[in-house]
């Protein structure tokens, strides 16, 4: 892509015997918050580091603002990185962590002092200029390693899990803190995690990986709503899956059978044809549980019978976990949203219809396809 | 209420301490201040001049030698085994290696110091290849001088600074020098402005360790040294057997484990304190961190 900040093409990288990545390829375009997301050991940090450049990959290109970047040292970079760890300096105060990049660029001591304590205010650290990093909290810790990462104003932040060793309140928090920065100094962000909640949260697009291999990228809305893989679909919140044999394709109205289930009507587009079996997912939120059969007025609407294996009630919501005649288990959310729904409650061991509209449901790839 | 039971626990050491640590120093401080016998010993009878005997020119000399071999043996020492401290700490054998720094120990101090004789000898090893190699027709004299007793003082010692630094740098989060590279700072940068300063408390034991065993050192300048390297050692033994001045040999240890322990307790004053801990944030989320000195 012309115009883009970072290009990734087609990037490999050993380590050893074992593969970390296979044949990468990124676009990220300037300004843009963008989110590796995947499960550990999937080559997300890998990416960040060649992009750092503390490894080189074995094959592939790496261009940053245009310029081929692969041999260049971490300090000739015009990006920085907020490590997992923080990797604040235990030796030095806040204000000298702070200060270090332009210490080491030989910056005047009254430029030094102005800039630092703006950046020290831009995370609201001001009060702790003098102390050791070992005087303050993990959240507080954080936000120098980003004052730190964003003194030399570099185009690119690279951000390695950096809310991971934080408390679940702290963490929201800190992510609301860092999309508000991101905002404010508009440079690229490259942000890596395994929790998909934080990345669909403040990602413009989200690129999930898994084994070295990037399965999707797309806007949080696109992943969620339309995941391209079983892969992505389990791994970006919770999903049903169903082994849909086609029976007829129209258009994008797909008529199937699932064994023991019986039909099920799909609208997406795919290229399977009639005959093959391909995987349909619905999303439990998407799915209505009610005790009496629904009326379906012909609609595309699939309805299966099924019996509460647990309810889980978490306040705003329930989740039920539902066993259908077959013995497949089936996820359905309940929202406890208004006063005025009306329906019983459901309860353990209690007969259950569940409903979900055909437009609702997505056909994914395989998983290793 | 509770009986003081540690007292009795640690009898065994007071003890210990007591016969083999106290009561000899007690002695050689007795002994310096008391006048010389005639055959060697002492006779029991006040004098300053084991101590006024000290300021002979030729003792000043030897001591500010002895500084001086001491403190570029101790470099030396410190520049070698710092490198090698790190690799070990880098590397995935690190036993393998901490083994092979250790071997050494398992050969008598003596023996190896007479395999150095051997290597740097008129008729050694080292002399025979450059003839072998027709470099030179002639033996070159590698032993008997300060630069021969430095090499092997560095030689001995170098076990000694390289496993503190080892373990002290082995504890080292190595993501600082990747931080330190990605805010801009070159390899030797990070090095100098990052490591160090982390492993300073590693520096000085290692410092310690090789430089007050090579201030008091005796083997090494006797076999290897010539007249230009006579240390403190030595003279102490000369008094002690040939001039059997029992009172000036006693000063003058006196005066060299002074001389050390005040270097060390300087050292040791010059450490800050440990940080207090202080969490002004929320409380339960104050994650406490150990001080970075050991």
């Amino acid at each position: 892509m012309k115009g883009a900040d970072v290009d990734i093409v087609g990037v490999s990288k050993f380590f050893g015997s074992f593969q970390a990545l296979k044949n990468v390829s990124l676009s990220i375009s300037k300004g843009e918050f963008f989110s590796l997301l995947g499960p550990s050991g999937c080559g997300k940090t890998t990416v960040l580091r060649l992009i750092g450049g503390f490894e080189d990959p074995d094959s592939g290109t790496i261009a940053i603002e245009g310029q081929d970047v692969i041999g260049l040292p971490p300090d000739k970079r015009h990006c920085n990185t907020v490590f997992q760890s923080y990797a604040l300096f235990p030796h030095l105060s806040v204000f000298e962590n702070v200060a270090f990049p332009l210490r080491i660029r030989k910056i005047p001591q009254q430029l030094v002092r102005e800039k630092v304590m703006r950046y020290l205010s831009l995370v609201q650290l001001e009060m702790h200029a003098a102390k050791k990093p070992s005087q303050l909290s993990g959240g507080q810790r954080q936000r120098v390693a980003i004052a730190r990462a964003l003194i030399n104003e570099p185009s690119i932040l690279l951000l390695d899990e950096p809310l991971s060793a934080l408390d679940a309140k702290l963490r929201q928090h800190m992510l609301m803190e860092l999309d508000a920065i991101h905002d404010k100094v508009g440079i690229t962000f490259i942000y890596v995690t395994h929790d998909q909640q934080e990345a669909l949260s403040v990602s413009d697009r989200i690129a999930v990986m898994n084994m070295g291999e990037v399965l999707q990228i797309g806007t949080p809305r696109q992943i969620y709503e339309n995941p391209a893989t079983e892969f992505v679909a389990r791994f970006i919140g919770e999903t049903n899956v169903f082994s849909l044999k086609i029976v007829s394709i129209d258009g994008t109205r797909i008529y199937g059978e699932v064994d023991g289930l019986g039909p099920m009507f799909v609208d997406d587009e795919t290229d399977a044809k009639p005959g093959e079996t391909v995987l349909a997912t619905i999303r439990p939120e998407k799915i209505r549980i009610s005790a009496d059969l629904p009326n379906t007025n012909g609609g595309r609407i699939n309805v299966l019978h099924g019996i509460v294996a647990e309810p889980i009630y978490s306040g705003f919501q329930t989740k039920y976990i539902v066993q259908l005649d077959t013995g497949m288990m089936v996820t359905v959310y309940r929202q406890h949203a208004n006063w005025s729904e009306g329906i019983p409650d459901i309860e353990w061991k209690d007969e259950v219809y569940l409903s979900f509209s055909a437009s609702d449901m997505v056909i994914v790839e395989m998983h290793g396809q | 209420m509770r009986k003081q039971v540690g007292l009795y626990y640690s009898l065994p050491q007071i003890v210990w301490l007591l016969v083999f640590f106290a009561a000899p120093l007690g002695i050689i401080i007795a002994y310096s201040f008391l006048k010389k016998g005639l055959y060697g010993g002492v006779e029991p009878q006040f004098s300053l001049e084991a101590y006024a005997a000290m300021a002979n020119p030729n003792i000043l000399i030897v001591t500010w030698r002895t500084l001086k071999i001491s403190v570029i043996a101790t470099i030396l020492t410190l520049l070698i085994a710092l490198p090698c401290g790190y690799s070990i700490a880098r590397s995935r054998n690190q036993a393998m290696r901490l083994f092979l720094v250790i071997v050494p120990f398992w050969t008598n101090f003596l023996v190896r110091i007479y395999a150095w004789i051997a290597i740097l000898g008129n008729e050694g090893f080292l002399n025979d290849i450059l003839r072998a190699l027709h470099l030179r027709n002639e033996s070159i004299q590698f032993l008997y001088n300060q630069t021969s007793v430095i090499l092997v003082l560095v030689y001995m010692y170098l076990p000694y600074a390289i496993l503190p630094l080892f373990s002290t740098i082995d504890k080292f989060d190595f993501t600082l020098l990747d931080a330190a590279r990605d805010l801009g700072a070159s390899r030797f940068q990070s090095y100098v402005r990052i490591l160090l300063p982390n492993i300073k408390s590693g520096l000085v034991t290692a410092g310690l360790f090789t430089f007050v065993p090579i201030f008091g050192a005796y083997a090494v300048p006797l076999l290897i040294g010539g007249k230009d390297s006579y240390m403190l050692g030595n003279i102490i033994a000369d008094q002690l057997t040939k001039t059997r001045n029992w009172p000036l040999a006693s000063a003058i240890s006196m005066t060299v484990t002074i001389l050390t322990t005040g270097l060390v307790f300087l050292i040791a004053m010059r450490k800050p304190r440990e940080q207090k801990q202080v969490f002004d944030a929320d409380p339960g989320l104050a994650i406490p961190v150990p001080s970075g000195r050991r």
